[in-house]
């Protein structure tokens, strides 16, 4: 019933809309406004691209700073503070350039509407202009690559030393954490090794594998370099920690790996935002399934002293599944046992 | 050149004799007339534009009413809908790819460029046909048994494909991994494969056309910049879809053959795949090097269009017609080596990003110029808000905003943080999917008496205009919040993660835009399949405009040109020119014929001009004698 009253609506709808546009033609084949160059919609559609500018100019004004602490995500990695300052340069300078083109993209409508009375200014070409502004965004845009490839050197160099070695698998639909140990060296790993045990592959044939551990949460020391050997088992996958400013790509077959320092734990975090609740999150950002929007994981910061004390806590894999060492040399089971 | 148009009007003579002789099949199907042939592009592109769109509103319904009851759409989506009422989650990713695929390939590259190039080329370089009409039936074909392929896989049991319009393996390349990659993944590929041979017949066409068959006097520097603009476009799928195919091959062996190019190291489904030593980044590079020049494929047409129609409307010279030759020159050739900044996280040498970077920021400087070139040719005009000229300045407008995000994009650094998030969906529906959108509508609504000698209503034109130019903006600029803040895209719902778990309100809004938007097109179709049989008949050349396809009758035949084929004696875009009567001379008027107007290396011309016009006559004459 309702569905047929819908109908019924639409219909005589579309009805008033059709009577209209037919009027509205007659009318202007009676006044003979279609003979014209211009008729007097002209006038209405350059008053428009004025009316245009102006509303949507102020909507996006008032939104942009109503909301800025909504979209502004708290930075926590010290990368983070050189790629949101070149973030807002970029904006400032985009920003004027956007403004200026759009002001002149619309007053020119109106200020240039058509009349009959003025011919259009014959100006075919400058090449002063052409030079100037062919040459002023190349400077500018210099400026831009020359700060950003510094950054993007920086962060993509090699991690410290002492950075604190920690591995993401990706696999559908989560993500799996290894710890390096004491040794700070990840066991080595194999995708033939994987049983429902060891759903990362480790060898623990491997002498680093020993002391490796697994966590169900990121507990990263605030401060300290930070190494993310990142890997995919099955399909692509990309870890992304918005508040780290990270991401990167978990490809099968092909280590891939991010380094940063966090510069405030979650504790702090939750203070900044007035959030009891606030957790620093893992994301999926390459897609990879029917679970790609659930791929979450926690990252917890702590101040170092923490880290050292829950670090010392954690078992290693083979503490807790000693059948893992089924087939290992004697001489490195007795090591896992010390462990 | 001479010879050569004593070529083209003997065939065009024979042309004329079969014209009488035209059925139903050769003359609406298997039509080898090029002005045919534009137009089955261009309904078949507005048929795909209707149901890429069409999509787009389910995922925007799911993402804006995620607690929405969907029980309505399962008369039309089935089992795609579960039953609690929801859109399924894998079909929601298979919409998203079957949205960008149709949109990107079938209604911007097929629906624009095959509509537009295949439609003006001819007439505005004045030729009776393309330089090879069955290849360009052929062209039209393929795309049509593509279209077909695509067609059916969206009613696969285990539906489309679904790992985004990328198709990147191994996602693409494993069933186990989503149902899609199975036959639906398979018919994609067939699809595409149909699609790439139907670009290459095409784009060979194009080139030789205007290398080869441009009338007397139509040099390079004096072609529109439509040509110009679907030359280079035509060159730029010509170089990359090859690759592309060559891409899709080895996906295919993968699939079906057991090698490895793309496969390594997975463990899937309980079980380790034999694959060892392929690169998944591999594909990712041979991807986007069509990819990327892909992206000027769709939007260099929609530039060359906007040229046209914002010099006739602002009747002026475009500013700087060399410039802009040389930017979309650079653009074209920068296209090629920009590819990788798609792929700065991808895993790939970070050396090569800051190559990347380097290389992309650069693109940014023709596209300025581009820009600024648009704005001067507006400044001091005398313009008129033809439907064409409201949608081209539409285009000026979403160019700038998206252009301007691309130079964070662009940024290796920056991009980090933004890759793969609504901030990479807003710059790219704004440059490349609303830009080149919008550069198709201009065309058609300034094209369509040329098309079929009918206006289109004007009034239902600038309310379409202003409705879906606000509502696209509205759709994509909210996107960019959402965006900064880090939403990530392909995402069915945020809500398992706290830092997305907000912003229902203006995904909502964002939702509510695109329904109204995608309505608006009602009146764009209605206008267009009206104004096709009731619309008020158009004079000859109603924009009053310079290009030689307005030197063609109303309802040019198979031939375009009745007699001989015009010859061309000055540049496209005398407009307003000082000393002139009219405010336009058509490329048509020799410059001996305008003495008050002529500038002075004009002047120098006629002399020169004057002897060739001569010859020329001679020619007639001795054409004459044969008949």
């Amino acid at each position: 019933m309702y569905g047929f009253l819908i109908a019924v609506g639409v219909l005589l709808l579309l009805s008033i809309i059709w009577m209209v546009y037919r009027i509205q033609t007659l009318v202007s084949v009676v006044k003979g406004s279609d003979k014209k160059i211009a008729s007097g919609s002209n006038k209405i559609n350059a008053i428009l691209f004025v009316v245009f500018l102006v509303g949507s100019g102020l909507l996006m004004f008032w939104y942009s700073i109503k909301e800025f602490d909504n979209y502004q995500l708290p930075i926590a990695s010290e990368h983070g503070v050189v790629t949101d300052r070149l973030f807002w340069i970029t904006m400032a300078i985009t920003g004027v350039v956007f403004l200026i083109t759009h002001i002149l993209l619309f007053i020119f409508p109106y200020k240039y509407q058509y009349k009959e009375s003025r011919k259009a200014t014959f100006y075919p070409d400058n090449n002063k202009l052409e030079i100037i502004w062919t040459a002023v965004p190349g400077v500018v845009l210099a400026g831009l690559v020359i700060s950003g490839w510094m950054a993007w050197s920086d962060i993509t160099a090699p991690a410290p030393e002492n950075a604190h070695v920690i591995e993401v698998m990706g696999y559908q639909f989560a993500w799996d954490i290894r710890y390096a140990g004491k040794d700070n060296v990840l066991g080595e790993h194999d995708f033939r090794l994987i049983t429902a045990q060891n759903s990362a592959g480790v060898n623990f044939k491997d002498k680093n594998a020993v002391d490796d551990f697994f966590s169900p949460v990121v507990v990263i020391p605030k401060g300290e370099p930070v190494l993310f050997k990142i890997r995919a088992r099955d399909v692509l996958h990309s870890v992304f920690a918005p508040h780290m400013r990270l991401k990167m790509d978990a490809v099968p077959g092909m280590p891939t790996r991010f380094w940063f320092v966090a510069t405030k734990t979650t504790e702090e975090m939750r203070a900044e935002t007035g959030n009891p609740e606030f957790n620093y999150e893992i994301a999926c950002t390459e897609i990879c399934g029917r679970g790609h929007n659930g791929m979450r994981k926690v990252i917890e910061v702590v101040e170092p002293e923490a880290y050292q004390k829950w670090f010392a806590e954690q078992k290693t894999f083979l503490q807790n599944d000693p059948s893992l060492a089924n087939g290992m040399e004697t001489e490195m089971s007795e090591l896992a046992e010390i462990q | 050149m001479a010879t050569a148009s004593v070529a083209t009007h003997d065939s065009a003579h024979d042309h004329h004799d079969h014209e009488h002789h035209d059925n139903f099949v050769t003359k609406y199907i298997f039509s080898t007339d090029h002005k045919m042939i534009g137009k089955q592009y261009l309904v078949t592109g507005i048929f795909w534009a209707i149901i890429g769109g069409f999509l787009s509103i389910l995922f925007r319904l799911q993402l804006g009413f995620p607690d929405m009851d969907m029980e309505f759409l399962r008369p039309i989506l089935g089992g795609w809908i579960t039953e609690e009422g929801q859109l399924d989650q894998t079909f929601y990713l298979a919409l998203v790819t079957m949205h960008g695929t149709i949109m990107v390939f079938f209604v911007l590259t097929a629906g624009l460029s095959g509509t537009f190039s295949n439609f003006l080329i001819p007439l505005q370089i004045g030729a009776r046909d393309m330089a090879s009409g069955f290849m360009n039936m052929l062209s039209y074909w393929l795309f049509f048994i593509s279209g077909v392929i695509m067609f059916i896989s969206l009613f696969l049991k285990t539906g489309p494909a679904g790992g985004g319009w990328v198709v990147y393996p191994p996602l693409s390349a494993l069933e186990q991994a989503i149902p899609g990659s199975g036959l639906g993944m398979t018919l994609w590929l067939v699809a595409m494969t149909f699609f790439i041979a139907s670009s290459l017949l095409g784009g060979i066409n194009y080139i030789t056309t205007i290398i080869n068959l441009r009338t007397k006097g139509m040099s390079f520097s004096r072609l529109p910049l439509t040509i110009w603009a679907f030359f280079l476009t035509a060159v730029i799928g010509l170089l990359s879809f090859p690759v592309l195919f060559s891409a899709a091959l080895l996906l295919v062996f993968d699939r079906s053959f057991g090698t490895s190019f793309y496969l390594s190291d997975i463990y899937i489904s309980g079980e380790a795949l034999p694959n060892t030593g392929g690169s998944p980044v591999l594909y990712q590079h041979l991807f986007w090097f069509l990819g990327h020049p892909e992206v000027y494929i769709v939007l260099l047409p929609a530039l060359g269009i906007t040229s046209e129609v914002i010099a006739t409307n602002s009747r002026k010279p475009i500013f700087g017609y060399k410039a802009m030759i040389i930017s979309m020159l650079g653009i074209t050739i920068l296209s090629f080596i920009v590819w990788a900044h798609h792929m700065f996280v991808s895993g790939m040498n970070p050396f090569l990003g800051s190559i990347f970077m380097f290389l992309t920021l650069i693109i940014a400087i023709p596209s300025a110029v581009k820009v600024f070139n648009y704005l001067t040719t507006l400044w001091r005009g005398n313009l008129i808000f033809t439907p064409g000229m409201l949608f081209s300045i539409g285009l000026v407008s979403f160019f700038i905003s998206g252009g301007l995000t691309g130079i964070f994009l662009g940024n290796s650094a920056i991009d980090i943080q933004l890759h793969d998030t609504y901030f990479v969906v807003a710059h790219f529906h704004l440059v490349m999917g609303s830009a080149s959108f919008f550069g198709m509508l201009a065309g058609v609504y300034h094209w369509f008496p040329k098309m079929f000698g009918r206006m289109m209503d004007a009034r239902l034109g600038y309310v379409h205009f202003w409705i879906t130019f606000v509502g696209v903006y509205m759709v994509f600029f909210p996107m960019h919040y959402i965006g900064i803040a880090g939403f990530p895209r392909r995402y069915y719902s945020w809500t398992n993660f706290e830092f997305s778990n907000m912003y229902t309100d203006l995904n909502m809004f964002v939702s509510a835009a695109a329904i109204v938007t995608f309505a608006a097109q009602g009146i764009f179709l209605f206008n267009f399949f009206y104004s096709m049989y009731r619309g008020r008949k158009a004079t000859q050349n109603p924009w009053r405009s310079t290009t030689l396809e307005w030197t063609a009758p109303i309802h040019p035949g198979h031939g375009n040109w009745p007699g001989e084929i015009p010859s061309v004696y000055r540049w496209p875009y005398d407009y307003s020119k000082p000393g002139a009567e009219e405010d336009f001379i058509p490329q048509t008027v020799p410059l001996s014929a305008t003495p008050e107007s002529n500038l002075p290396h004009e002047q120098e011309q006629v002399k020169l001009e004057i002897e060739i016009m001569k010859e020329e006559e001679a020619v007639l004459a001795s054409n004459e004698s044969e008949h």
